[in-house]
């Protein structure tokens, strides 16, 4: 008997990501350039997160016509992104046989209360988080992997170091805790006592966890895999930077061997200009990607 | 003890390292090549062969693993790892490794929204395997020095060429650690299986 879309289907799917870099796109030119630098899946998308900040307006699922282009040119998994809460962006990309969902706070969201019932759906989600209840409140949803929000599209890498320091550090708490602590903790973080039982088994959270929102260099994809992170997002870090190939490479080196600190310095000789970064505290609160989702 | 690597350049690296030791096996993750020396055998997991084929040549791994495939010394591909063990790749001028007699073809079961978990009748295991296929490969041929081991759907998903073991799906997903172990137990018997 044949299942398809189990947990295990789908968060398989995110384990065989790990220790890989998934690149944001626009068209297929990108995405070959990504797949030829060895990333492990694209995010095919309309603009990266930089440019998102910069124009403004509503951001929405990108055009179908991009995705195809993008799952024609590749071989690799194609990601898509859609509207937090938007269940017909959604569907419309599980119909088009995208193979991973982002339900991304990088778009505007379309549901200011509720996230989408992911478990419904036969294609698997990844979401971001800042914290241990932001991931379990995503997990117990359905989705089958995780990624921490960062700030997208700042090239400023210090909001996914505290998002992620957070998260391993409520779960190093959790498996460290009695488990008489439990429930007072789930009502604490917001999040079910079942998942905490399950992390508090796991000594892990049980699925995979992704950097993503500021990655601009090799050394930062290194950093996060340092601070254990499965694997990075990097989405304006490469196009936007002076010469996308050769940064892809990097980045994907980077962060097989990031603990190689020689190897690193080899890596980010000559590599051009990075993505212009953005000081977190000249952005207004209200333009915080990462205050999206809850 | 028996020493296993697992290639660990990108991918499922640490549930098949679980999985060794949880067989008894001593597990060692293999990212340069200067480690594939004193193991006795060698897993290619699970993740992306593009991925792992770029980092495979940016860091000459390439001959230190056809030299090891040439020991005799037995190597598993699971998934992404059968890709890179197989002879041939569907659409593809060049295979990877080359080293297993056998054709497959990538994502042949379809997209991940295709993906899926099956129960398996595997040749030497007494009861089903529950087996987890991930945009998975199949073996569209096998040389006749080749064991099929298992197939689904009338394609191929598990077979053996001598010290080769290659599977479509992901055993190291799953707690039913057989295959692993009938895996470990071809270390013993290595010489014996050497016929091509």
């Amino acid at each position: 008997m044949n299942q398809q879309g189990t947990n295990r289907v789908k968060r398989g799917m995110a384990e065989m990501q790990k220790g890989g870099v998934i690149m944001d796109v626009v068209n297929a030119e990108q995405a070959r350039i990504a797949e030829a630098a060895g990333a492990t899946a694209v995010m095919a998308l309309e603009r990266v997160p930089s440019d998102i900040r910069r124009d403004g307006g509503v951001a929405r699922m990108a055009d179908p016509r991009i995705t195809e282009e993008v799952m024609k040119a590749v071989s690799i998994p194609v990601m898509a992104k859609a509207r937090i809460g938007h269940i017909v962006e959604a569907r419309v990309l599980e119909a088009m046989g995208v193979d991973y969902i982002d339900e991304s706070e990088v778009l505007t969201p379309a549901d200011e209360e509720f996230h989408l019932l992911k478990e419904r759906y036969t294609v698997p989600f990844v979401c971001g988080c800042r914290n241990l209840g932001e991931a379990a409140r995503r997990i117990g949803e359905g989705a089958s992997m995780l990624r921490t929000k960062g700030e997208p599209g700042t090239g400023n890498i210090v909001e996914a170091v505290r998002h992620l320091r957070q998260v391993n550090s409520e779960v190093l708490k959790v498996v460290h805790m009695s488990e008489d602590e439990l429930m007072t903790e789930a009502r604490n973080l917001g999040a079910s006592y079942e998942f905490l039982r399950e992390v508090k088994s796991l000594g892990r959270l049980p699925v995979v966890n992704f950097a993503a929102g500021g990655v601009a260099t090799p050394a930062d994809a290194a950093l996060m895999m340092e601070l254990g992170a499965d694997g990075v997002f990097v989405g304006s870090g490469i196009f936007k930077s002076e010469s996308p190939e050769k940064f892809a490479r990097a980045i994907v080196e980077a962060t097989t061997h990031y603990q190689d600190y020689q190897l690193i310095a080899e890596l980010s000789k000559n590599l051009g200009i990075a993505m212009q970064g953005i000081e977190i505290s000249k952005i207004a609160a209200g333009e915080r990607m990462q205050e999206r989702g809850w | 003890m028996k020493r296993i690597g697992v290639l660990a350049l990108q991918g499922a690296v640490r549930e098949h390292l679980q999985t060794i030791e949880a067989c008894g096996a001593e597990a060692v993750p293999v990212k340069k090549p200067a480690e594939l020396l004193d193991l006795d055998a060698l897993v290619l997991p699970g993740g992306e062969s593009t991925t792992m084929r770029r980092l495979i040549d940016r860091y000459r791994f390439m001959d230190p693993l056809r030299d090891f495939a040439e020991t005799g010394k037995p190597m598993f591909g699971t998934c992404a790892g059968l890709i890179l063990l197989a002879g041939e790749v569907a659409g593809y001028e060049e295979p990877h490794l080359g080293v297993m007699d056998v054709k497959v073809e990538r994502n042949s079961f379809g997209r991940q929204i295709d993906s899926f978990e099956a129960d398996l009748e595997i040749k030497g295991l007494d009861a089903p395997f529950n087996a987890v296929f991930i945009r998975a490969p199949h073996i569209i041929s096998a040389g006749p020095d080749t064991e099929v081991l298992c197939e689904y759907d009338g394609k191929i998903v598990m077979a053996r060429t001598a010290q080769f073991l290659g599977c479509s799906f992901h055993p190291e997903l799953t707690s039913d650690h057989r295959i692993t172990e009938y895996f470990i137990n071809m270390i013993s018997v290595e010489h014996q299986s050497i016929t091509i």
